[in-house]
């Protein structure tokens, strides 16, 4: 298959139209304003829908009222703007409505840098919004794999009825790299028959809303929310692990932090340290399980956590270890991105540490 | 022999609404139930019920309906709109809900000129959530967060929310109408229906304002609140046409 050269933001906007997407609706915000830019120029071409919106909480509400119409809608931001649309992924939540939400990640809080960053970890995996909500957080770690994600990501707000989070940073982004069109066919149209367009067949209306003023009722439809989040937890679970098997140590990355760690994996094995990494490609749902099994394996010391942040994914290593295994984290913040050299050095102190 | 002169509209389901006694929004329902059916859109139209009293007027309203987060109706009907652009699309937003938290999305909603009508309800208070003031409340207008009345030093002034977005581009038809006595209300139904009619030519945004009774929240009885719509909302908020393209086109 030929390979094209793609930057990161243009890829994945591209990547969305192919697999099926017929409305962006976005503001800009660097670092990722490639991608309203290129949705623009090629969304119109390609019969669909763009608008520029006036803010971040106006995007996210016309990505709600279009996926209430019962279109395959997406938006785009970074972390300010993921701030801003907080209330919206929660009524999408609340109204089971599919979307699927980018989020180049940059360095905060408050304004923060434009450089990259993965302390939105917490925002995008505990609850998005108020109330108790989750959705399914998809973290890619190069161009290819962004591109591959994006029908996923509608597939799966298709499948579950759920906003679907991809979250990387301006370094794939911003970076080109060549990929393949693995997939080229658009997305089936999923039958939508709770959709506000207009009476069905039958004559019945069709009333998209989070409201249920009934306690009772809401704590029964938050209830319909946890089986399906079981079921997305039972079918959807991503996880990468290199090297894990027999390993010294484990190095638990996601997204571009997991490409520089093994850059600092491969200096590692030269001198006879096996560290293997363990990227989770799901950020919600976890791989606890996957990651818990390879840990407790008796050739492995340690797991550290290296994130572009002050430890939030370290929560969930933590969670999927439980001290059965020490838990160590090195990580870069506020728009500070770790070098490999810094990564070795700090597994080799590790190594050291857990040979007294 | 019977003969039947008036009954309830097709556009209205059969169910008793939770507005208080002498609320207007009952009578709003029935004039937008009633244009609906006329202009044979009932089957097709799109409403945005936004946060406030209204946000249950899906279950009222006999079309299919979409609620949206407080003030951001503009913004949940444009993204309706953009993907069935051949559908009518309403939103019925109350005055907190358009002129306070959704004062941006209705300002862009309008500059964009965006093909969905906004039916506006100003009855100068938060109904809701139980009587606060609003933008659009009188001047020593009593409500529980101005107890004294409003004062313009303190609170600033009532904003004018159809002349304020008849000064934009994209606003091609705005009225302010009131559902206070039977003239005025087929005046209102007559301004909701060319909205509507012209909101099908895809010319841009169209606009109804209704003065409207809150009779609980203003603390009078609903024929006195009716009469203090025509008697004093509206020297502040001027009825009639504020601007209309069309109108403006002929020689």
């Amino acid at each position: 298959m030929q390979k094209e050269l793609w930057k990161g933001n243009e890829a994945i906007a591209e990547a969305a139209i192919r697999a099926g997407c017929r409305a962006y609706f976005g503001y800009p915000i660097t670092p990722q304003n490639e991608i309203p830019e290129y949705m623009s120029k090629r969304m119109p071409e390609s019969g669909g829908v763009f608008v520029q919106a006036e803010s971040e909480l106006a995007a996210i509400n016309m990505v709600y009222g279009a996926a209430a119409a019962g279109a395959r809608a997406m938006t785009s931001s970074s972390s300010p703007g993921i701030s801003l649309m907080q209330e919206g992924i929660s009524y999408l939540v609340g109204s089971d409505l599919p979307a699927v939400i980018v989020n180049m990640m940059r360095g905060g809080p408050g304004l923060g840098t434009i450089q990259p960053g993965q302390a939105d970890y917490y925002q995008a995996t505990r609850s998005p919004g108020h109330g108790d909500g989750h959705m399914p957080v998809l973290a890619p770690s190069g161009i290819q794999e962004a591109v591959d994600l994006m029908w996923d990501a509608f597939e799966m707000a298709d499948k579950y009825l759920t906003p679907v989070m991809v979250v990387a940073d301006g370094m794939i982004g911003q970076m080109m790299e060549p990929i393949v069109w693995n997939r080229t066919e658009p997305l089936p149209e999923a039958d939508k028959p709770w959709a506000a367009n207009g009476r069905d067949g039958e004559g019945q209306t069709h009333f998209v809303s989070s409201l249920r003023l009934q306690s009772s009722e809401n704590e029964q439809f938050v209830h319909t929310l946890k089986e399906k989040y079981e079921e997305i937890t039972k079918n959807e679970v991503r996880y990468e692990a290199v090297g894990c098997k027999n390993a010294d140590i484990l190095i638990a990355a996601f997204g571009t932090t997991a490409r520089i760690a093994s850059t600092a994996i491969r200096k590692l094995e030269k001198e006879g340290i096996r560290a293997g990494l363990f990227r989770p490609i799901t950020l919600w749902p976890f791989p606890y399980e996957a990651l818990k099994e390879l840990a407790l394996q008796e050739s492995v010391k340690a797991v550290l956590t290296v994130e572009m942040s002050l430890g939030q994914m370290h929560e969930d290593v933590r969670l999927s270890v439980l001290d059965k295994k020490p838990t160590p984290f090195y990580g870069r913040t506020g728009g500070m991105v770790p070098e490999p050299k810094d990564i070795a050095e700090k597994v080799r102190e590790v190594i050291k540490e857990a040979g007294k | 022999m019977t003969q039947i002169i008036y009954q309830r509209s097709k556009g209205l389901k059969d169910v008793e609404t939770h507005y208080c006694p002498g609320c207007h929004h009952g009578i709003i329902h029935k004039l937008i139930a009633e244009v609906l059916v006329e202009m044979d859109l009932l089957d097709t139209a799109v409403g945005v019920s936004p946060v406030g009293c209204s946000v249950l007027a899906g279950n009222y309203l006999d079309c299919d309906f979409v609620e949206a987060a407080h003030g951001r109706a503009p913004a949940v009907a444009t993204g309706i709109k953009r993907v069935l652009p051949n559908h009518l699309v309403f939103t019925y937003q109350g005055d907190g809900d358009l002129a306070s938290i959704g004062a941006g999305e209705i300002v862009h909603a309008t500059a964009r000129g965006e093909h969905f009508t906004t039916i506006f309800i100003n009855n100068a208070i938060y109904g809701m959530t139980g009587g606060q003031m609003a933008p659009t409340t009188l001047l020593g207008q009593k409500t529980t967060t101005s107890q004294s009345g409003r004062d313009p030093l303190l609170h600033g002034r009532p904003v004018r929310m159809a002349e304020m977005l008849s000064t934009l581009d994209g606003m091609a038809y705005c009225e302010r109408v009131t559902a206070a006595n039977m003239p005025e209300l087929n005046k209102a139904k007559r301004a909701i229906k060319k909205a509507f009619t012209l909101q099908m030519q895809g010319i841009g945004h169209t606009f109804v304002e209704v003065l409207s009774a809150c009779p609980t929240n203003w603390g009078m009885s609903p024929a006195d609140a009716s009469a203090w719509v025509k008697s004093t909302m509206s020297q502040v908020y001027p009825l009639g046409v504020k601007k209309d393209i069309t109108a403006e086109e002929k020689p």
